[in-house]
């Protein structure tokens, strides 16, 4: 009898083993589906609120923004908006999801050319939309193949080494000072000689070290993998006279070597612990005046801001653009550009692509959208519905416009949105973590590069 | 009365049948299915062939999350079964408060393991911060994490069924045991063991798959950094089916072959451990 029983309880445990065989078919996140009573009982206040909105957002940061947003439309219109926010880097894993539900996204955002190529049996043409007519530059778009346009941009942004103006100050105060003023500071050589200076002198300045922790956790290297990667493979593009590569060579190793290593060796966290390190941490440490620079972009600030105890203030952020070591660097600007492209889900019925549609012009062209998006989301727009002053007052913003609207300065575009994949920036990422910890040298970390480049280019 | 329920036994299954079939045949045959195509989200899925099967094998993460998966499962089922049973032998002996170590080591099991990973990763980078390095910086770290994270989380567990085996020694024989002139190790090794043997099949069981089976502990704790380096089998399905597009199809094909590999181990472990049973 005992053993019956033994072996039925085994059976029903091998069940459940069995049961785990097939998993990822039908997992369903299920989030935030509360909201989906909503369409129908809504419609119906005037004529023309039919359809609904459901909006997949990829910036958590500005998740309750999005919400406030969400609820005013549908107050204004009648027509329901959902705004669902995928935590951080989870947004394709959770669009793959959800778009698979019956109630999907009918706006998601596509991160340029390789995830249009991902997503583009989800694609709708924009070509005729008015959003696509207020673009002041029309190259800001994903173009299909065919032509047609698949994802329009909705934000421009921008990143360079953030840097604190009093701390600054404070070291070009003090005696033998390698530089008098950020003025001088125009290429690599003098910023490493500035920055190991400063690292050296750290206790005199009340500093842990000069850059913030090199956030090497494994979901936190974007800011390695793909933003400081883009400035070495931009240059190699523009040597190639390419736009697009199926082999890269990363000529420009070094330059990347020469700054990721200042990062490294000039902060106030010893280089084995950064793999614990998250963004979130850098911005904190910046925050408190811990470190004077930190690479990231404009929408940090919203970040710096918010940490308890905040001791940067408004008028002492900039930028300062990102030198390497390259020739004629001393013109070089901060990276400006966009990898966020708003896309319009084509397998959804047409009223709630209208819908999605309707939403966006009511967004980036009413005075109640328009106030939102400079001031509650703080977004530069590519747009021509925007006036001159009808742009975002945060410093690290107005930074940007300066950066835009300087000749003398050569802006970095953001090519890395011809980056293979995410898997890519991953092994990318990985491969720092361990050249970081002493696990590999420099020279593997660039035979990855090369190496999975090529591998997942040619797919 | 054998009659009528023959005759209504059909109708009776009924219910307990549909939600099996729809909770778990029609995803399984579907999820094999899927194995064979291409698809982006599963209801635009095309046929492929054994495409995905090859391509499992184009790089080495599988075979390296296996390697890594089988190291870590015969090391935990060693440790886990030899700590529970040492234990269980320990609160069986009437000593004072016995319930409440009982309770007390069974405790670690109630947690959910994403919660577990993460507080045993706090603690153990709190131990690494004294040689300024991390969980992430080596492989090794990992792997003998998530040993010491499954142990602590299984044994209680463990421990419970060898107390209920040991409890169910009929005490005739070890009275007889006794009068033969049988030392402890011998009625350890000669009357005990033998007698719990069901239990032992049970525990090696439940140890083997669900350290083979790893999928929670190894997220939080490692999340398979470095490298990808200390990633289970589940783990690396996982990243494969959602991290990689264009890669779902292989993933679910490595999902079917991991299904078969578990079956394949759990069902061999079962009837050799199940041939050592012994009725009292």
């Amino acid at each position: 009898m005992k053993k019956k029983l033994i072996g039925g309880i085994a059976c029903m445990a091998l069940a459940l083993l069995v049961g785990c065989g097939n998993g990822g078919n039908d997992e369903n996140s299920g989030s935030g589906n509360s909201f989906a009573d909503q369409s129908g009982s809504n419609t119906g206040n005037n004529g023309s609120a039919k359809g609904s909105v459901y909006y997949l957002n990829f910036k958590p940061e500005v998740d309750s923004v999005w919400q406030q947003i969400a609820a005013q439309y549908t107050n204004e219109t009648g027509v329901p908006v959902k705004v669902v926010t995928a935590a951080n880097n989870t947004y394709e894993q959770t669009l793959m999801s959800e778009i698979a539900n019956k109630d999907a996204p009918t706006l998601f955002q596509i991160n340029g050319p390789v995830g249009y190529q991902n997503w583009k049996d989800y694609c709708a043409d924009l070509s005729g939309s008015q959003l696509y007519d207020w673009l002041l530059d029309k190259n800001m778009v994903v173009e299909g193949d065919d032509g047609k346009i698949y994802g329009i941009a909705y934000v421009v942004e921008g990143y360079g080494i953030i840097y604190n103006n009093s701390i600054m100050n404070k070291y070009f105060a003090l005696d033998g000072a390698k530089a008098a003023s950020m003025d001088e500071i125009k290429n690599f050589q003098t910023l490493k000689a500035v920055v190991e200076d400063m690292q050296a002198r750290k206790d005199e300045l009340g500093i842990k070290g000069v850059f913030a922790s090199t956030s090497l956790n494994p979901s936190d290297t974007w800011r390695w993998q793909t933003h400081l990667a883009n400035i070495p493979i931009h240059y190699e593009l523009r040597e190639k006279n390419v736009s697009d590569l199926k082999d890269l060579e990363f000529i420009y190793a070094e330059n990347y070597r020469n700054i990721f290593d200042l990062y490294l060796n000039n902060s106030g966290t010893a280089k084995g612990l950064l793999g614990n390190k998250s963004v979130d941490d850098s911005m904190t440490e910046f925050a408190l005046g811990q470190v004077a620079m930190v690479q990231n972009g404009n929408w940090a600030w919203g970040q710096i801001s918010d940490v308890q105890g905040n001791t940067v203030s408004e008028e002492d952020v900039r930028f300062l653009p990102i030198y390497t070591g390259m020739q004629g660097e001393e013109n070089q600007g901060i990276c400006i550009g966009t990898e966020n492209f708003m896309a319009v889900n084509s397998k959804a019925s047409a009223e709630n692509q209208a819908a999605s549609l309707a939403f966006l012009e009511w967004l980036f062209s009413s005075e109640v959208g328009k106030n939102f998006v400079t001031n509650e989301l703080e977004f530069i727009t590519p747009f021509n519905t925007f006036g001159e002053t009808e742009r975002p007052k945060d410093p690290l913003a107005k930074e940007v416009l300066r950066y835009m609207n300087d000749d003398t300065r050569e802006n970095i575009t953001w090519d890395f949105v011809i980056f293979p994949s995410q898997q890519f920036k991953d092994d990318f990422g990985d491969a720092l973590l361990e050249y970081a910890s002493g696990g590999k040298t420099f020279d593997q970390v660039k035979e990855i590069v090369v190496q999975r480049w090529a591998a997942e280019k040619n797919l | 009365m054998q009659k009528t329920l023959k005759k209504y036994f059909p109708i009776f299954v009924l219910p307990t049948l549909i939600a099996f079939a729809f909770a778990f045949i029609v995803p399984f045959v579907m999820g094999v299915y899927l194995s064979f195509c291409s698809f982006r989200t599963i209801t635009n899925a095309q046929f492929t062939g054994i495409g995905n099967y090859i391509r499992i094998f184009e790089d080495k993460d599988f075979l390296n999350a296996l390697w890594f998966t089988v190291r870590f499962t015969v090391l935990s089922i060693l440790t886990i079964n030899v700590f529970s049973f040492t234990l269980a032998l320990a609160l069986t002996r009437k000593i004072r408060g016995t319930n409440l170590f009982r309770t007390v080591f069974f405790m670690p099991n109630l947690i959910g393991g994403i919660i577990l990973g993460y507080i045993w990763q706090q603690m153990i980078n709190a131990v690494l911060l004294k040689y300024e390095t991390t969980l992430v910086a080596d492989a090794t770290y990992g792997f003998w994490g998530l040993v010491i994270l499954m142990n602590w989380q299984m044994i209680g567990y463990m421990m419970i069924i060898y107390v209920a085996g040991l409890q169910n020694v009929p005490s005739d024989l070890l009275e007889a045991a006794r009068i033969d002139g049988a030392n402890g190790w011998q009625t350890l090794f000669k009357v005990k063991l033998p007698m719990v043997m069901p239990s032992v099949t049970i525990c090696l069981f439940l140890t083997l798959s669900n350290s083979f089976k790893l999928f929670d502990q190894n997220l939080a704790l490692t999340a398979g950094a470095p490298s990808k380096r200390t990633a289970m089998l589940a783990l690396d399905i996982y990243n494969t089916f959602y991290g990689r597009s264009g890669y779902e199809g292989v993933g679910q094909a490595k999902a079917v072959l991991f299904f078969l590999i578990v079956a394949a181990i759990a069902l061999g472990q079962l009837v050799l451990t199940r041939r050592r049973e012994v009725e009292a």
